[in-house]
């Protein structure tokens, strides 16, 4: 049995150069920093890092980009962060943009073993362009593709010891599509306690979706 | 007119489209005061797309929750019956049509009910976030904004601008005007306390058609 809690340094060392990273939240709430101030720390870089957002300025996911760690960004929405726009306007970084809904879907058919997702959303739009569109019983759809990563690192908010996870509030948002969706995953637990003292029914991710677990350095 | 007179007319008027039992979604900004206005006795749900329906009012300085925010960013608290899931579950509520209205601010709507809220090129380029879906699930939109944006107007033949969403605006409300989005063009129904007929026209370059009684909003 792989021993799942590991230190944070023993987390970081896990991320390389040009991997594919998810990161669990929602402008910073449900993000995991303690293990992305240690990524930081480490300094790896050529990421593409998948996130809805790309948080504020030198906090959360706007980390790595502030640090010019990333070299492309999967994201909905780039504007509470200016450095993302910044550097795409100086082409360092290349930025896709997709509907929220559709990253999710994206996100869960990676994980789900499916072929992607036929979606209303952005038909009409830009988003549509150069996308198969698919019709089904007389209406469209745009085929949108499912996503995978080396590596997701999420925030939990009570972890058993085996992985089992629930999540805090608005804090769950991304965090449980990314945990089925990754190679590796690692999550930063608020709270590590002993297995048996989460109910089943309370659980949202299964263990078996869980590698590592780190402990949280953060309060809030 | 002041800003805070024009917000309060805009989210008055919004919130007379609210209905018993609906489930609602508030962009960010402007829309988000609807929530002042519900009418009483009426109960009415509000989504958050980062993933809350039952969202209640602000916390007081000091009282925040942990991991409680909107899709904003900001604190928010919840009411009795609220529940939390993840984002795949937010949008199925949004996309599956399970949201009766939503609310959105534009930088330009026109007379196909054309959106264009999440990008002006090489200028800025903020993202579209959850409004892409919102737009094409919600079974009624309505677009909620000034009525210009600094003597500029918004409301046009067709959008220059990238669509947020084809076809899908089915209501125009500002301080000057409630416009309706029809087959056959966008309908002049009411006026702003402060505004007439002729200000609306000239202020909109969008072909107006002018309801058989054109009300004034009562707000």
């Amino acid at each position: 049995m792989v021993k799942k809690i590991i230190d944070i340094a023993d987390a970081a060392s896990k991320i390389e150069d040009g991997m594919t990273i998810m990161v669990g939240g929602f402008l910073g709430n449900g993000t995991p920093h303690t293990i992305i101030d240690a990524i930081v720390k480490r300094g790896v870089k050529d990421l593409t890092i998948i996130s809805n957002d790309t948080g504020i300025k030198d906090s959360g996911v706007g980390r790595f980009i502030y640090n010019n760690m990333v070299k492309k960004v999967i994201t909905s929405h780039i504007g509470t962060n200016p450095e993302t726009g910044k550097q795409m306007n100086e082409k360092k970084i290349d930025v896709e943009l997709v509907p929220q809904g559709t990253l999710a879907e994206r996100i869960r058919s990676g994980g789900a073993g499916l072929g992607g997702v036929l979606t209303p959303t952005g038909l009409g739009t830009i988003v549509a362009e150069g996308k198969q569109i698919v019709e089904v019983d007389g209406k469209q759809f745009i085929l949108e593709k499912p996503l995978k990563a080396d590596l997701a690192i999420l925030l939990g908010h009570t972890v058993d010891t085996k992985g089992n996870i629930i999540y805090s509030n608005t804090a769950r948002n991304f965090n449980p599509l990314m945990a089925t969706a990754a190679d590796t995953v690692i999550v930063e637990a608020e709270n590590i306690v002993e297995v048996g003292s989460i109910n089943p029914n309370e659980v949202v991710t299964p263990r078996i979706f869980v590698d590592y677990i780190v402990g949280s350095d953060y309060n809030g | 007119m002041d800003k805070n007179l024009i917000r309060e007319i805009i989210a008055k008027r919004v919130a007379q489209e609210l209905n018993d039992g609906d489930v609602v979604n508030l962009g960010i900004g402007l829309p988000t005061a609807v929530a002042n206005y519900v009418p009483d006795g009426m109960e009415v749900t509000f989504q958050s797309e980062n993933g809350l329906i039952g969202v209640g009012p602000s916390p007081k300085e000091g009282e925040e929750i942990k991991d409680l925010i909107n899709a904003g960013g900001m604190p928010v608290t919840t009411l009795g019956g609220a529940a939390f899931f993840d984002s795949a579950m937010s949008f199925s509520i949004i996309r599956g049509g399970h949201v009766d209205m939503t609310v959105l601010g534009a930088l330009q709507v026109d007379e196909k009910g054309n959106l264009a809220n999440w990008i002006i090129p090489g200028k800025m380029v903020p993202g579209m976030g959850g409004a892409m879906d919102l737009v094409v699930g919600a079974k009624k939109v309505i677009v909620s904004m000034e009525h210009t944006a600094k003597g500029k107007p918004k409301i046009f033949p067709l959008c220059t601008l990238p669509l947020t969403a084809a076809n899908q605006v089915n209501l125009i409300i500002t301080e000057m005007a409630v416009i309706e989005v029809t087959p056959d063009g966008l309908l002049l129904k009411e006026i702003g306390p402060h505004s007439t007929i002729e200000d609306v026209v000239a202020n909109t370059p969008a072909k107006l058609i002018l309801a058989d009684n054109i009300k004034t909003m009562e707000v």
